[in-house]
C-alpha cells in the first residue's frame, strides 16, 4: 500500500489507539490491495497524502463495532472530515471512538427513545419512524452501505474506494440518490452526520476531539471559562485562550 | 389495587415554575401540601458542577436534564387527515423532568406580556374589524386585564431577580427600555447584563432604522441578589452554557434553589421525588376530584386522597391528564365544541443570518441564555396591521447566548455539509456571524388541537396525548413579513452577506425550535370556550386548579414563563385568599 494513498498509517494507528505490532501482525488483505491498484489506476489522487484505501482497520479495541464496520467508520469519518490546510481531520481526532462509544451506550442503544409499534414511515414532518436504536441503525446502514459499494464498485467495501469515490458515494447518498436494501440510506446518512460532527466539536471527554484540536481550529476556548471581566473589553477585539477541556479543570 | 395513603389537604403535581410557586403560597395557609415529581431531586450542588455541567454532548444533545421520551412522549400529525405517529426522540421541544422542572434549563428570558396579549379580541374587534379575524381563528381575550395581573408580574421579577430596564415607568416613557410595554409600578430588581458586541451592532442598527431596542428581561442576574425570601444568587459570568444546562453559580434563577429550599423547611411540606401521577379520581358525579393515582419510581401505585388538586405538570402534562381523568369537557374539532385539548398553539421563528466583514469579533461564546437586544416595534399591534394582513406580530432579536461549537457553527446557505469547503466555512464565519431573529406570535385554530391517541400507549399503558397542529397563512405571512425587518437589520448593521429565513412550510416535529406550548386547558369567562376560569380553576371540577401555559388562549411571539409565573401567583391568592374560605367555584 503506496504511503501515499493511505492515511498515514503512524497517525492512523495513533488514531485508533492501537499499540504499535497488533497492525503488523494482521495478514494483508490482498483484495484489498487489489482495489487499491484498481482505483489509482482511473481516480486522481487528492494530493494530500490521506483518506484513500485502507487495508485493515486497526481498531483496536471497539466497544460496539466489529472490524468491517470499523473499517467503514473510519472510512466515512475520514471522508465526511478529511485532514486539510484548514484543520485537523475527523479520525485523527478521535471521532470513530467517540461514535463507537456512543453506540455502545445509552445513545446507541436508544435509552431515550419510545419504540413501540406499531411502525409507519409516515411523514417528514413526524420524525425518526424506524424501530431501530441508533446502534441497530448503524449495524444495518454499513452493512447496506458496503453492498451497495460492492455491487457499484466491483466488489469493493467502501473503505476500499478511493476518496473521491467515496466522496461521491456519500454524496449520492446525500442527495436521496441512493437505495439501500434494509435501511433509508438518508436516515442513517443523517445520524452518522450528526454523531461525527458531535464527536468532532464535543468535550474530549467522549473520545473525540482529542487534543481539543477542533476548538483550536475555531478559536473557541473551551469549557470553564466566564468573560465578566472580558465582555465588554473584548468587544470587536480577538479573545484567544488556550481551550480547556472537562478533564483540564477536573 | 393501588395503596391507598393517608389524605393530605393539597396535592400538586409536578415541581416546575408553576408547582413550587404554588407550593409556597399554599403552603402559608398551614395546611398539608405534598408534591409528586416525577423525576429525580436535583440540586446546584452535586448536580450542576462546573465543569462537568459544561458538557455540550451530555446536556444539550442527549438531553440529560429533560423528559425521557422512552417514558413520556405524545404523537403527533399536521391534520386530522393523517395517522399521528409518536415522537420517538425529543425534537422541537425539550420539557423538563425532575425537581426545577424545565426552570433548570431555560434560557432566563422573562417577558410581561403585552397588555394587547391579554386582550387581543377585544382590541383587534376596536382596531380592525371584524373583517380582519380570519374564519378558523378562535381568538379569544383572557378574561384577566395586563393591569390586574402587574404586580403579580413584579412578583414573579423580584423572585426571580430579574435583570432589565424599565420602559414604562407608572406612564413615563424611558428611553433604552421597552417603550411598548404596559405600564410598570417597579422597576426591574436589577440593572440589565453587560451587552455583547453583536447587541451594541443590532442597537445602533436598528436606532438607526427608527426602532426601539432594549435588552431583553434576564433571569440571569447582572449582579448579586438576594431576593425578598433571602435566596441569594451569584453573579451571571457569560461563561455561554445555559440554555439546556443548569447553571453552576446560581446566576440563572431557577425553582430549585429559590423555592424548593424554602418548601423543605417547611414542617406542613412534602415532596415526594419519582412519583409519577398517572391520573385524578373523581367522584362518582365526576364535579369533585378525590385523589389522585401515582407510580413511584419502581413502578408500584398509590392512591393519594387530597382536597385540592393543582396540576402544574406543564402546557402537555395538564392537557393529558385532564383528559385521562375526564376532568372538562374533551374538545371536538368537528362540531367546535368542547374544552380540554382545544386552542394548542406553538410559535413560528423566521428571520436572518448576519455575516460580518473579516477580522470581526463578536466572540460568541461570551453569552447568557437572555442576553439579547430587542425591539419591540413589530410586536403584537404596535404597528399597524392593516396592510400586512395578518394578525399578531413577532419578537424581533439578536442573541448571544453562547458560542457552544456543535450547536453554533454558521455557514453561508448554499456551503456543502461536510468535507474541506465545509470545515473552511465554519472556521471562517464563527467569529464574525450573528442572528436577528423573528419569534412570532401563533394564534389557535379549529383545528390545531390536542386529544388522546388512539393507537399508542405509554408504558404505564395510558394513552398518548395526541398534537393535530400546523401553521396557518396568517403566521407563515407574519413570519415572511419580519424575515424581511430581519434582513433589513442585518444590512444596516452592514453586513458582507444575509441570508434570509423565511417561514417554515409546515411545522415539523424535528428541529428544536422553542419550548413554548401553549394551551389545551385554557382559560377564560365562557366555559364553552375555555377549560379553565380566570384563577385557573376547572369550571367543571372545582377543586382541581391547572397552572401554566396551557391556560393560554394564544401564544404571544415572547417566551411564555412570565405570564406563567405571574398567573400562578395570582391564582395561588386567590385560593388562599377565597378559595380555602369557601371552596367552590370562583367567580
Ligand atoms: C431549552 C429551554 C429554554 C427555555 N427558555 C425560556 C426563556 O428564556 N424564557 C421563558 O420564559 N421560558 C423559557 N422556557 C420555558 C420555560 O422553561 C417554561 O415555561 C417553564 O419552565 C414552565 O414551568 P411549568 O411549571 O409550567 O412546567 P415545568 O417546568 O415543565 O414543570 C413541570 C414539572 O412537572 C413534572 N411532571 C410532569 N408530568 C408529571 C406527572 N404526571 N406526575 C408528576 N410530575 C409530573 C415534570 O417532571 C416537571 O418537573 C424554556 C424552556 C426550555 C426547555
Amino acid at each position: 500500500m503506496s504511503r501515499k494513498a493511505g492515511l498515514p498509517r503512524r497517525d492512523f494507528l495513533k488514531a485508533m489507539g492501537a499499540a504499535a505490532g497488533v497492525a503488523a501482525a494482521l495478514p494483508p488483505r490482498a483484495e484489498a490491495d487489489e482495489a487499491i491498484k484498481r482505483d489509482h489506476g482511473k481516480q486522481e489522487s487528492d494530493g494530500q497524502g490521506h483518506g484513500a484505501a485502507q487495508r485493515v482497520t486497526p481498531f483496536q479495541s471497539p466497544l460496539f463495532f466489529n472490524s468491517v464496520e470499523a473499517d467503514a467508520v473510519v472510512a466515512l469519518v475520514d471522508t465526511l472530515i478529511p485532514k486539510d490546510d484548514v484543520g485537523p481531520g475527523g479520525v485523527e481526532v478521535g471521532i470513530p471512538t467517540f461514535i463507537d462509544r456512543a453506540m455502545a451506550g445509552a445513545f446507541g442503544r436508544g435509552a431515550r427513545m419510545y419504540l413501540q409499534g406499531p411502525f409507519a414511515e409516515g411523514t417528514p414532518e413526524q420524525g425518526y419512524q424506524l424501530s431501530l436504536t441508533p446502534a441497530e441503525l448503524y449495524r444495518l446502514g454499513i452493512a447496506d452501505l458496503n453492498n451497495w459499494c460492492a455491487k457499484s464498485y466491483g466488489g469493493n467495501h467502501f473503505h476500499q474506494l478511493s476518496p473521491s469515490n467515496r466522496r461521491l458515494v456519500l454524496e449520492e447518498i446525500e442527495s436521496g440518490k441512493v437505495e439501500f436494501a434494509q435501511v433509508p440510506a438518508g436516515v442513517f446518512f443523517q445520524l452518522l452526520l450528526q454523531n461525527t460532527m458531535e464527536g468532532y466539536f464535543g468535550d474530549p471527554i467522549h473520545g473525540g476531539n482529542r487534543d481539543k484540536a477542533t476548538w483550536e481550529m475555531i478559536g473557541f476556548p473551551g469549557v470553564g471559562d466566564g468573560y465578566i471581566e472580558t465582555i465588554e473589553t473584548y468587544r470587536n477585539k480577538k479573545y484567544f485562550t488556550n481551550p480547556k477541556s472537562i478533564q483540564d479543570l477536573s | 389495587m393501588a395503596t391507598r395513603l393517608k389524605p393530605v389537604d393539597i396535592v400538586i403535581v409536578g415541581l416546575g415554575w408553576t408547582g413550587g410557586i404554588f407550593a409556597k403560597e399554599l403552603s402559608d395557609s398551614g395546611l398539608s401540601v405534598l408534591v409528586l415529581e416525577r423525576g429525580n431531586p436535583r440540586d446546584t450542588f452535586p448536580d450542576f458542577l462546573a465543569p462537568n455541567i459544561h458538557d455540550e454532548i451530555r446536556y444539550a444533545q442527549r438531553h440529560e436534564l429533560m423528559q425521557d421520551a422512552s417514558r413520556d412522549t405524545l404523537s403527533f400529525r399536521n391534520n386530522a387527515s393523517q395517522t399521528a405517529l409518536p415522537m420517538r426522540q425529543l425534537g422541537s421541544f425539550l420539557p423538563g423532568d425532575g425537581v426545577g422542572g424545565a426552570g433548570v434549563h431555560w434560557n432566563g428570558q422573562t417577558w410581561r406580556w403585552l397588555p394587547w396579549d391579554h386582550e387581543p379580541l377585544t382590541r383587534t374587534l376596536a382596531r380592525y374589524g371584524k373583517k380582519a379575524i380570519p374564519a378558523e381563528m378562535n381568538l379569544q381575550d383572557w378574561g384577566i386585564s395586563y393591569d390586574e395581573l402587574e404586580p403579580f408580574y413584579d412578583k414573579f421579577e423580584r423572585l426571580c431577580g430579574i435583570s432589565g430596564k424599565a420602559g414604562n415607568l407608572r406612564g413615563v416613557k424611558i428611553k433604552g427600555g421597552n417603550i411598548f410595554e404596559g405600564t410598570r409600578q417597579n422597576d426591574y430588581p436589577n440593572p440589565p447584563l453587560t451587552q455583547s458586541y453583536a447587541g451594541e451592532l443590532f442597537e445602533k442598527a436598528t436606532e438607526g432604522l427608527g426602532y426601539h431596542a432594549f435588552p431583553c428581561p434576564s433571569a440571569n442576574a447582572s449582579q448579586p441578589y438576594t431576593n425578598p425570601d433571602e435566596v441569594a444568587f451569584g453573579q451571571c459570568n457569560y461563561c455561554g452554557f445555559c440554555e439546556r444546562f443548569g447553571c453552576w453559580s446560581n446566576a440563572k434563577a431557577s425553582p430549585h434553589f429559590t423555592l424548593v429550599p424554602l418548601l423543605a423547611a417547611k414542617p406542613n411540606v412534602e415532596i415526594r421525588t419519582g412519583a409519577r401521577v398517572l391520573k385524578v379520581n373523581l367522584d362518582e358525579a365526576g364535579k369533585r376530584a378525590k385523589s389522585v393515582t401515582y407510580a413511584n419510581a419502581r413502578g408500584v401505585t398509590f392512591e393519594q386522597p387530597a382536597e385540592l388538586v393543582i396540576l402544574a405538570a406543564y402546557t402537555l402534562g395538564n392537557t393529558h391528564l385532564m383528559l385521562l381523568s375526564g376532568i372538562g369537557r374533551p374538545y371536538d374539532p368537528q362540531s367546535g365544541e368542547g374544552v380540554v385539548g382545544r386552542n394548542y398553539t406553538y410559535q413560528i421563528n423566521s428571520g436572518a443570518t448576519v455575516f460580518l466583514k473579516k477580522d470581526t469579533w463578536l466572540n460568541p461564546f461570551m453569552g447568557a441564555g437572555a442576553l439579547q437586544m430587542v425591539i419591540d416595534d413589530f410586536n403584537g399591534d404596535n404597528f399597524d396591521h392593516l396592510r400586512e394582513g395578518f394578525i399578531g406580530g413577532g419578537n424581533i432579536y439578536c442573541p448571544s447566548y453562547g458560542g457552544r461549537p456543535f450547536g453554533f457553527r454558521p455557514v453561508p446557505a448554499g456551503t456543502p455539509r461536510w468535507g474541506t469547503k465545509w470545515k473552511r466555512e465554519v472556521v471562517d464565519h464563527y467569529h464574525r456571524t450573528l442572528f436577528v431573529n423573528n419569534q412570532g406570535s401563533v394564534m389557535a385554530y379549529r383545528h390545531n388541537y390536542l386529544d388522546l391517541d388512539p393507537n399508542y400507549r405509554d408504558p404505564f399503558g395510558r394513552p398518548l396525548l395526541r398534537m393535530t397542529f400546523d401553521f396557518h397563512p396568517n403566521e407563515k405571512r407574519q413570519a415572511d413579513v419580519l424575515a424581511d425587518v430581519c434582513v433589513g437589520i442585518g444590512r444596516a448593521i452592514g453586513a458582507e452577506r444575509v441570508d434570509r429565513v423565511g417561514a417554515p412550510e409546515k411545522y415539523s416535529i424535528t428541529p428544536y425550535q422553542t419550548t413554548h406550548n401553549a394551551g389545551g386547558a385554557v382559560l377564560g369567562t365562557d366555559p364553552n370556550t375555555s377549560a379553565v376560569n380566570r384563577y385557573l380553576q376547572s369550571w367543571d371540577v372545582s377543586n382541581v386548579f391547572v397552572a401554566g401555559a396551557s391556560a393560554f388562549p394564544q401564544n404571544s411571539s415572547k417566551n411564555p414563563t412570565g405570564p406563567v409565573g405571574a398567573l400562578a401567583f395570582w391564582a395561588a391568592d386567590a385560593i388562599k385568599n377565597r378559595y380555602l374560605k369557601n371552596p367552590g367555584l370562583l367567580t
